[in-house]
């Protein structure tokens, strides 16, 4: 399960707003225990994908990876996950993201369109790499 | 004796260790003796014909082992090793 305040699930959803049409990423920084992960901060990042493919594709360079981990470190944290937008698609994994996707991160993906960003789901990949998808529960900022 | 930090998808491989105590005079040498220690981590760094997988990336005082010899690069005594993966996705429908 993946707990995350409302507050940084607005978060993602504008940011995905702030990228469309193109695909937006970032990471989940948060804590966790055994298959309870907390999100604490998010971690937003620069698409590296060319320009003309940002619409249907996202990349985080591992120097961008390690520079999140180094600020996770810093903060006691560790990196849980994953977030990107779908543009104009469901909040589901293509197969471009099964194919990619490593083990144990949390993927959240937001559906959005030209109205606004609609849902955020999320997905971890089993051990056979089919994702399955991992229930949210959002937390409400005023009793945190 | 250098620290390795593993990432946390490939932790469980390593029994939830985050940094890791290794020995080696090369890159190669060390994640041979990594994977080794820890036979369930070797099919997630290496693929069938023995090469690193493409979305793991080795990291030696923050500079990637492809600038330098790649898995053959020498490790000295106080170098601080980092396993970085590449995150990619997407709709990618065309």
């Amino acid at each position: 399960m993946l707990s995350i305040s409302d507050k940084l699930l607005q978060e993602i959803m504008h940011h995905a707003e702030f990228h469309y049409p193109e695909e937006g990423a970032g990471l989940l920084l948060g804590q966790f225990r055994g298959d309870f992960r907390t999100a604490v901060q998010l971690l937003p990042l620069k698409n590296q994908v060319q320009a003309s493919s940002r619409h249907n594709r996202y990349r985080i360079e591992p120097e961008d990876m390690i520079r999140a981990e180094l600020k996770a470190e810093e903060l006691g944290l560790d990196i849980i996950g994953v977030f990107h937008s779908h543009p104009n698609h469901p909040a589901v994994p293509s197969e471009f993201d099964r194919e990619r996707a490593l083990p144990w991160y949390s993927y959240v993906i937001t559906q959005i369109d030209g109205t606004g960003a609609l849902e955020s789901r999320s997905w971890r990949l089993s051990d056979d790499r089919q994702f399955l998808e991992e229930e949210i529960f959002i937390q409400s900022s005023e009793v945190l | 004796m250098n620290l390795l930090t593993i990432p946390t998808p490939l932790r469980p491989y390593t029994e939830g260790q985050k940094d890791v105590l290794v020995e080696g005079e090369t890159v190669g040498m060390i994640l041979k003796d990594l994977a080794k220690r820890y036979p369930n981590l070797y099919q997630h760094l290496f693929d069938k014909n023995g090469d690193l997988r493409p979305y793991v990336n080795i990291f030696i005082n923050q500079e990637d082992i492809r600038t330098h010899d790649g898995e053959n690069t020498i490790v000295t005594e106080g170098d601080r090793l980092m396993i970085v993966p590449s995150i990619a996705g997407g709709l990618r429908l065309e």
